[in-house]
């Protein structure tokens, strides 16, 4: 299969970004200046994330598309409002996850932000669930910009007039020149920031102007960084299908309201895990020293046993040092718990630690 | 002291006497990228050539570092495991990793020399 380039591909290359393949898209991993630096950039000042290879997914309809949106999504879409934002996932009958997503509120329907190696077939999942019964468009039409870290802001301000005025998780609908673009106040750094979304035919002129006005472009590995630092899941890592959103320390994004009645795909299982509770649970991981400790290294207890496995590992440039992330069995996710990781056949201690790692900085002031 | 040498595995080596100091090319760091994390084999320990000398890790990966000969280790650079960001700062000055007492000068003949290295470095970039 032919890989797929954003249409900001040819800024990335005068960036002087280092590119890989993910999930089928060339993408900038990092650019000259490099991770570390492109990270504390993004937490100092504001940095510009390529997210285009991400899904939008926009499906239009009626009262019925949230009544049936309802079955699917652990959440209270009925009193959604209007450009109001919600995290959730899609998942099987199991409650394992199929995806972790970000819908909105939009108007005559819901916009869907979907993780790029999951979008067509949570596209076909979707249109399954809801038998093809309403317009649905994975748009590849729009590319997708998010601009965060606490600059962002005033430096998008700037160019789009009135998106200082959002709050987190809400979005909007700005002028840019002839165009409209959609505005949400969200992103996935832990900083405050926004996600753009706007015709491919006007993004890089659009780059071009947070540039102009300040903001650097960062790749992938800062967006990991920044993401494992903030304590945020990432798809294929935290979470997958043989994970639920209970076991992944979730639950805070399940709606009450629904977690009291069910109804949804998988509500049998996350009722039953809520009431029961789970055997493994993902937890923040604090290596001593400078120990990185990556993706499937083995967590051991003091009687030497497997208790739990990291799922997402590395240095975190703004605590200055080793961050991690994984599922241990629940008896052993309590605070400051002493365990040990098997990093090249040696043992090391390290401890179970609360998250995030680095305290988030979000615009407050959002309706529940 | 002799001239620089280079292995494939993009280490460097100098010798003086029979002691010789090993790093990593400023080529590695460039392909690494930023590193963070340094581990150095034991002093007293032998090393065999090719074999493993210690790791590298960026944000991004791990790397096995490797040693161009064999020997026993007399030291090792601490400064480097305690701010690895040394490492891309000067890789091929006060960055270096171990030195090492060479059991046989002559495995220093198989290596390439600067010129060599430079182009081995530019057919093999990532």
């Amino acid at each position: 299969m032919e890989i797929k380039k954003t249409s900001l591909n040819k800024l990335h290359q005068k960036h002087g970004a280092k590119f890989v393949e993910f999930a089928g898209y060339e993408m900038p991993i990092q650019y000259s200046k490099g991770i570390v630096e492109e990270h504390k950039f993004t937490r100092s000042n504001a940095g510009i994330f390529d997210v285009s290879h991400m899904g939008q997914l926009f499906i239009y309809g009626d009262e019925e598309l949230t009544k049936d949106l309802e079955k699917i999504f652990p959440l209270d879409l009925k009193n959604l409002k209007l450009n109001s934002s919600k995290y959730s996932f899609l998942m099987n009958d199991d409650a394992g996850i199929y995806d972790d997503l970000i819908i909105t509120r939009i108007d005559k329907g819901y916009l869907i932000i979907l993780n790029a190696a999951c979008k067509d077939n949570d596209f076909k999942i979707l249109s399954n669930l809801l038998k093809d019964r309403y317009e649905m468009n994975l748009n590849e039409k729009k590319s997708l910009i998010a601009i965060q870290g606490p600059k962002s802001a005033d430096i998008l301000e700037s160019i789009l007039i009135g998106v200082n005025k959002l709050s987190f998780m809400n979005g909007n609908w700005f002028k840019y020149k002839n165009q409209k673009v959609y505005v949400t106040r969200s992103g996935y750094t832990g900083e405050d920031g926004f996600e753009v979304s706007i015709l491919n035919d006007f993004a890089e002129e659009f780059t071009k102007n947070l540039t102009d006005n300040g903001a650097e472009l960062i790749g992938l590995g800062a967006r990991d960084t920044l993401r494992l630092e903030a304590g945020l899941c990432l798809y294929g890592h935290e979470l997958g299908e043989d994970k639920t959103p209970i076991e992944a320390n979730l639950k805070w994004a399940i709606s009450k309201q629904r977690i009291a009645n069910g109804g949804f795909i998988g509500s049998d299982k996350i009722m039953k895990q809520i009431n029961e509770g789970t055997n493994q649970i993902r937890v923040g991981v604090k290596p001593e020293g400078r120990l990185i400790a990556r993706e499937k290294t083995k967590i051991f207890n003091e009687a030497e046993l497997v208790i739990g496995e990291i799922t997402s590992g590395t240095f975190g440039p703004s605590v200055s040092g080793p961050v991690a992330m994984g599922y241990i069995e629940k008896k052993y996710s309590k605070k400051d718990t002493k365990i040990f990781l098997e990093v090249r056949g040696k043992k090391y201690p390290a401890s179970i630690c609360g998250l995030p790692f680095y305290k988030k900085s979000y615009v407050k002031g959002a309706t529940k | 002291m002799s001239d620089v040498k280079f292995s494939k595995e993009h280490e460097w080596i100098i010798l003086e006497g029979d002691v010789a100091t090993i790093g990593i090319t400023k080529h590695a760091t460039e392909m690494l990228g930023d590193i963070v994390f340094a581990e150095l084999p034991e002093k007293g320990s032998n090393v065999e050539k090719d074999g493993t000398a210690g790791v590298v890790e960026s944000t991004k990966a791990a790397s096995d570092v490797y040693t161009p000969v064999s020997g026993e280790v007399l030291d090792t650079n601490q400064a480097i495991v305690d701010d690895p960001s040394k490492i891309n700062e000067d890789p091929e000055g006060s960055a270096w990793f171990f030195k090492l007492k060479m059991k046989d000068i002559s495995e220093l003949d198989s290596l390439m020399n600067k010129d060599e290295y430079d182009k081995f470095a530019k057919e093999n970039a990532s």
